[in-house]
């Protein structure tokens, strides 16, 4: 929709130009800022033009994906990838409400930045590791994906801070993953994703999504018994209720699926 | 910016989104559906790449090629795609329809082979999606192997064939105008102040700010409109509903109620205008629940109104009720051999019709108020607005272009009055055009009801009792309260034979945003509640449900029965109940067109539902029908009635084809346009064909006779051995006399200027009845609750069927929106009144993923009253989907449920609790 208090729209070219004066916002893929009525956006910061797009792995195989890559590129980058990884991110952007034409313009950072809880780049970004690049005009540091969100639509980026990149490292790209998700709706906004990945050394992470408010991540050094991850996942704190689901519901289907996806692990 | 292959010069504004800035630049082919990003009928291509147009930024698309639904081919022709959907009757209103053309345009073949999937960023709220995945299953060279689809088969011209809506064309290329495709130049646009409280007097507004902004030109407020009372709520008798109603109200009884409004230039001035509105208020206590609403104590809404309003107990907050009750029921109940007992919820649901309601006023050079509206009432509309205006009649025109999708919810004033009473304050034309999320906080949603039943029968199976305790939560306004009320505790119990029944039903006030019209009007809700208790009878008695429903329901010869003296206006003009028990019985059979899913988790089970509906609204509904013809052998038809997706038009071509003998090509439609003809009550109650249809069917037959007649008389023969054909009167040995020479002989009754000319007028006040049966078959999975419908089968009993696509089409639509009612949607209240999701990314509208084939059967009856038989089949395919999806899930799990929708997380509940 039109954003009716935008005055301004500026490109950012560099990095000095990623300070917001008041009332500015960045605008990434642009899917969920133009959803809904912005009152208090004055004017806009493009991104577009940094070249935040990339998707490359570095000499030490690390995968490093800009922030503004759409998720519909990774999508393509991970068809063609043979990382065992690869097809958890498929999965991941499938489990996304959005349909194939708003991931090609919504943007890994964007969904990460955005932090609602069925974004599902958070999800992906905590099952394999990812750390976050934050810049802001003058300074830059680094953060685990997992512990962006700071709530159901809320981040702990600071205002000024820009999602520079994301970064997984190799040793999580070669791991074997699974996933499943659920929701009120066949392919509705997502309930519960639960996404799992079993490394070489035997160990395993867990992590449910969308169900809590901010990511579950469930660490094991191999792989835990039913029981305990059951237990694990039902003890978990931050189930929530809102319209795509209560939060009983959610815990529920969480343990149910969370053992689907240790099962395929196994 | 390239579109469609032309330059644009123009630069879009800094916050503009593409959507809005290809419409400014004339490409109406783009729709506006959510603005949210969710629906995909705005959709376009972006150098060549599909994007949902209304969440795209414009500047990014300033150096692009554009590509909307009118660019798909050259000229004024159809791409494959587009072709496909024309032939697959791919669309009922066809708002959504361009944006799907496109978004298909944009699938690669792989995603061709998971369209449930892909489509997902396409909502249809018409079709149920069927015709729409075989359009582009079907598209392209496959097409070839299309001779599955039985369309092309039935295609024709006459009654009967499945004839091609005359707008079909336009649709795909969305090229049809809809509401705001044409509009005056120097359009000022409207924005809506909302109340951010469920109940409050408003003590002082200050508009001084938003007076002061460049480009405001009004600000209305309760001081600046009529003080007449009216109700929302359109109807032939203006009285049905209680005049409890302002135009802008100094109290404010549902968060979003109108305070006030902002006139300028710009739709985003209007927008930042209205956010400067300081406005005041004394918060009064609320109440949100009905059955506290009509306990004491508790706040009363109106307390000013009176039976004179028709308010029928304004103290307790009721609106409309009812008490009655034929035989014995406590006796009888006592005396049953088996009993079922139950208290069943139904949500709140928003009609989510595409394009939301929203209208143009102006003053016309001739003088006169001028509306173009998104209605399906627009006679109803121009009177009521020159009753609110101290106008004559004659003074006002409503009319409509294609309606984007009604479903009821355009029964209803919801934007005429602001904005004609905003044109003339500025004297400029003022467009009103919703967005999304005023369509749940300020039109209407389905009526929420609480109904107890209590069911007795006999070791039989025979009902002895039947008792029904419903509750109608009406919201802040009365609009529709009795209407549904009365009309939803009608044929659900008429339909069945019991020497006991009582009725106990109450409409009642609360601060939440009105319930109004929906498909159904009340039937769903009450259905749901009856024909659960009946599973129950049947389980208990381990009777098969359909021979329960036929052993106690109602036959040729039985009077219609709700709770006191049998209707009378209701005549079996056919009977097809026990042929759809047969039909639904026998195809449920069939397997599972859904593989059952393996696992422990998952059960199975079947249910079924039956239901009744009148095939017009009691107490009489009018249509006026004219049509004329040229010496060029073209047929000009006038008629009132709204064409909205129910395929009226379609079949109104089809009848002055079959009884003119001319092709359809050379028919055109004037409709819904208080000009267009004398008068007609609307679109509404399932009537586009067994009213407005009949009414033209007569006048075409008087047309023909004249025309006969006259042809007979100039050749000097009997008329018995004349007819029409497509070039004139055909007499005997193949003799033709052209339209204008037959023309000129017709007797000056039947002559308007150089045409010939006939009217009917019609005011139907006898009714026939019509059924529906509906069966699942269903996997539920018990771990988490979903719900996996393997089989879905409705035999409709609709009369002799005018055009089968569709009617197709209407029942399984009705179903679709059966299942969004059953399973998913539900209009949530917060805590302090206002509605918590009013938007699609939270409100479960169902995708293509959501709703199942079904298989639609006809039942092989011929009604007396409707034209060529035919019965009304729009809004009775709804109402019996819920049951029946319910009965299964009970049959499947052992726990019946009792609240709608039964979503995933309840569904789980009701397994894990039993």
């Amino acid at each position: 929709m039109d954003l009716t208090a935008v005055q301004t729209v500026r490109q950012a070219r560099s990095r000095a130009e990623l300070a917001l004066a008041p009332g500015e916002r960045f605008l990434a893929g642009g899917t969920w800022l133009f959803s809904e009525p912005q009152p208090d956006v004055t004017g806009l910061v493009d991104l577009a033009a940094l070249g935040w797009d990339q998707v490359e792995l570095n000499e030490d195989g690390d995968l490093r994906i800009g922030s503004m890559t759409a998720i519909g590129a990774l999508e393509s980058w991970a068809r063609d990838s043979s990382l065992p990884a690869a097809p958890l991110v498929i999965d991941c952007a499938e489990s996304l409400l959005a349909s194939f034409k708003v991931r090609g313009s919504a943007t890994v950072g964007g969904n990460i930045a955005r932090s609602y809880a069925a974004g599902s780049m958070i999800a992906l970004g905590a099952t394999l590791d990812a750390v976050a690049q934050i810049w802001t005009a003058s300074a830059e540091r680094t953060m685990p994906v997992a512990d962006l969100p700071a709530g159901n639509g809320e981040t702990t980026l600071a205002r000024g801070e820009a999602l520079r990149a994301i970064v997984i490292p190799a040793s999580a790209l070669e791991a074997r993953t699974a996933s499943r998700r659920i929701a009120l709706a066949q392919h509705g906004r997502a309930g519960a994703l639960l996404t799992g990945r079993r490394d070489g050394d035997g160990g395993c992470t867990f992590v449910i999504t969308a169900a809590t408010l901010t990511p579950t991540v469930l660490r094991y050094p191999e792989l835990p018994d039913a029981a305990v991850l059951e237990r694990d996942a039902r003890d978990a704190p931050g189930y929530y209720t809102d319209a795509l689901g209560d939060a009983d519901w959610r815990r529920q289907v969480s343990a149910v699926l969370l053992a689907e996806v240790r099962e395929e692990l196994a | 910016m390239r579109v469609d292959g032309e330059q644009v010069e123009r630069e879009p504004s800094p916050g503009q989104c593409l959507r809005t800035f290809l419409r400014e630049t004339g490409h109406t082919e783009v729709k506006k559906g959510c603005d949210s990003g969710d629906c995909g009928a705005c959709t376009v291509l972006v150098d060549g790449r599909a994007v949902h147009s209304c969440i795209t930024p414009a500047f990014r698309a300033a150096d692009a090629e554009v590509t909307t639904a009118g660019g798909l081919a050259p000229g004024d022709g159809l791409s494959g795609i587009q072709q496909s959907f024309v032939d697959h009757f791919g669309f009922q209103c066809g708002f959504c329809t361009p944006g799907m053309t496109v978004t298909a345009t944009a699938l690669a073949p792989e995603q061709r082979d998971d369209l449930p999937r892909q489509m997902r960023g396409n909502v249809c709220r018409c079709t149920g999606y069927r015709p729409i995945e075989d359009a582009i299953r079907h598209c392209g060279e496959d097409s070839e192997g299309c001779g599955g689809c039985a369309v092309r088969e039935r295609a024709g011209e006459g009654v009967g064939a499945s004839a091609s809506p005359p707008a079909a064309r336009r649709v795909v290329q969305g090229r049809e105008p809809y509401t705001f495709d044409d509009v005056p130049a120097r359009l000022a646009h409207l924005a809506v102040v909302g109340s951010l409280h469920a109940h409050a007097r408003v003590t002082s507004i200050d508009a001084s700010a938003a007076l002061a902004v460049d480009g405001v030109l009004a600000v209305l407020t309760h001081e600046d409109v009529p003080d007449i009372l009216f109700s929302t709520a359109r109807h032939e008798h203006r009285t049905d509903d209680p005049d409890d109603t302002r135009v802008i109200d100094s109290v404010m009884r549902f968060v979003g109620q109108r305070v006030a409004v902002v006139v300028a230039e710009t739709p985003a001035i209007a927008d930042r205008a209205s956010r400067l509105i300081a406005v005041e208020y004394e918060v009064l206590p609320a109440v949100l629940d009905p059955e506290a609403a009509r306990s004491p104590g508790a706040p009363v809404l109106h307390p000013d109104r009176t039976a004179a309003d028709r308010v029928a107990d304004a103290p307790r907050n009721v609106v409309a009720a009812t008490h009655t009750e034929v035989g014995d029921v406590e006796e009888a109940l006592a005396a049953s051999a088996v009993t079922a007992t139950g208290t069943w919820r139904t949500a709140r649901v928003t009609h989510a019709q595409l394009e939301t309601h929203g209208s143009v006023a102006w003053v016309a050079d001739d003088g006169r108020l001028t509306v173009r509206t998104s209605s399906q009432v627009p006679f109803l509309v121009r009177d009521e607005l020159a009753r609110m205006l101290g106008r004559d009649a004659a003074t006002v025109r409503v009319f409509t272009g294609r309606v984007g999708g009604g479903f009821g919810g355009k029964q209803e004033m919801f934007t005429e009055d602001i904005a004609a009473l905003a044109a003339l304050a500025t004297g400029r034309p003022v467009a009103y055009e919703m967005t999304r999320a005023e369509e749940f906080q300020r039109t209407s949603v389905r009526h929420p009801f609480r109904v107890t039943v209590r069911a007795g029968a006999d070791a039989e199976g025979r009902l002895t009792a039947l008792h029904v305790d419903a509750l109608s939560d009406t919201g802040a306004y009365g609009n529709h309260a009795a209407g549904v009320l009365f009309h939803g505790c009608s044929e659900s119990i008429a339909v069945y034979r019991a020497p006991a029944k009582r009725l106990d039903a109450e409409a009642v006030y609360t601060n939440t945003v009105p319930s109004g019209a929906f498909r159904g009007y009340g039937l769903g809700q009450v259905i749901f509640a009856i024909e659960s208790a009946l599973d129950e009878l049947a389980l208990q008695l381990d009777l098969d449900p359909f021979e329960l429903r036929r052993l106690n329901a109602v036959r040729p010869g039985d009077g219609f029965v709700v709770a006191g003296a049998a209707e009378d206006d209701l005549v079996f003009g056919s009977y097809g109940l026990d042929e759809c028990l047969d039909l639904a019985r026998a195809s449920l059979a069939s397997p599972d067109d859904v593989p059952a899913p393996g696992g422990d988790a998952w059960s199975t089970g079947e249910g079924m539902a039956a239901s009744m509906i009148a095939t017009i609204p009691p107490r009489g509904h009018q249509a006026v029908a004219s049509v004329r013809l040229g010496a060029d052998g073209v047929a000009r038809v006038g008629i009132g009635t709204a064409e909205f997706g129910n395929g009226t038009v379609t079949v109104h071509t089809q009848i002055v084809s079959d009884v003119l003998g001319i092709p359809r090509a050379r028919i055109e439609v004037s409709h819904s346009d208080t000009d267009a003809t004398r008068y007609d009550t609307g679109a509404f109650g399932s009537t586009g064909i067994t009213v407005a249809g009949k009414a033209l069917h007569g006048a075409c037959v008087e047309l023909r006779d004249a025309l006969v007649t006259a042809g007979a008389r100039l050749m000097g023969v009997d008329a018995g051995v004349c007819s029409l054909g497509p070039d004139g009167l055909v007499g005997p040995h193949g003799r033709t006399l052209s339209w204008g020479d037959v023309i000129a002989a017709t007797e000056p009754a039947h002559r308007l200027g150089d045409d010939a000319w006939a009217e009917a007028h019609l005011d139907e006040r006898v009714r026939s009845v019509a059924f529906n049966v509906q069966a699942f078959r269903v996997a539920v999975n018990r771990a988490t609750g979903e719900v996996r419908i393997l089989r879905s089968v409705q035999a409709a009993d609709a009369g002799f069927v005018m055009n089968p696509e569709q009617c197709r089409g209407q029942v399984e639509g009705g179903v679709a929106q059966g299942v969004g009612s059953s399973l998913y949607e539900e209009v949530l209240i917060a805590e302090d009144g206002s509605v918590a999701n009013a938007a699609f990314r939270q409100y479960r509208v169902p995708q293509m993923a959501d709703v199942p084939r079904t298989e639609v059967l006809f039942a092989s009856t011929s009604d007396d009253l409707g034209p060529y038989g035919a019965k009304s089949m729009s809004e009775s395919p709804y109402n019996p989907v819920a049951p029946a999806l319910a009965n299964a899930i009970r049959r499947a799990v052992g726990a019946r449920p009792y609240e709608l929708p039964m979503s995933r997380d309840r569904v789980w509940r009701l397994t894990a609790d039993s």
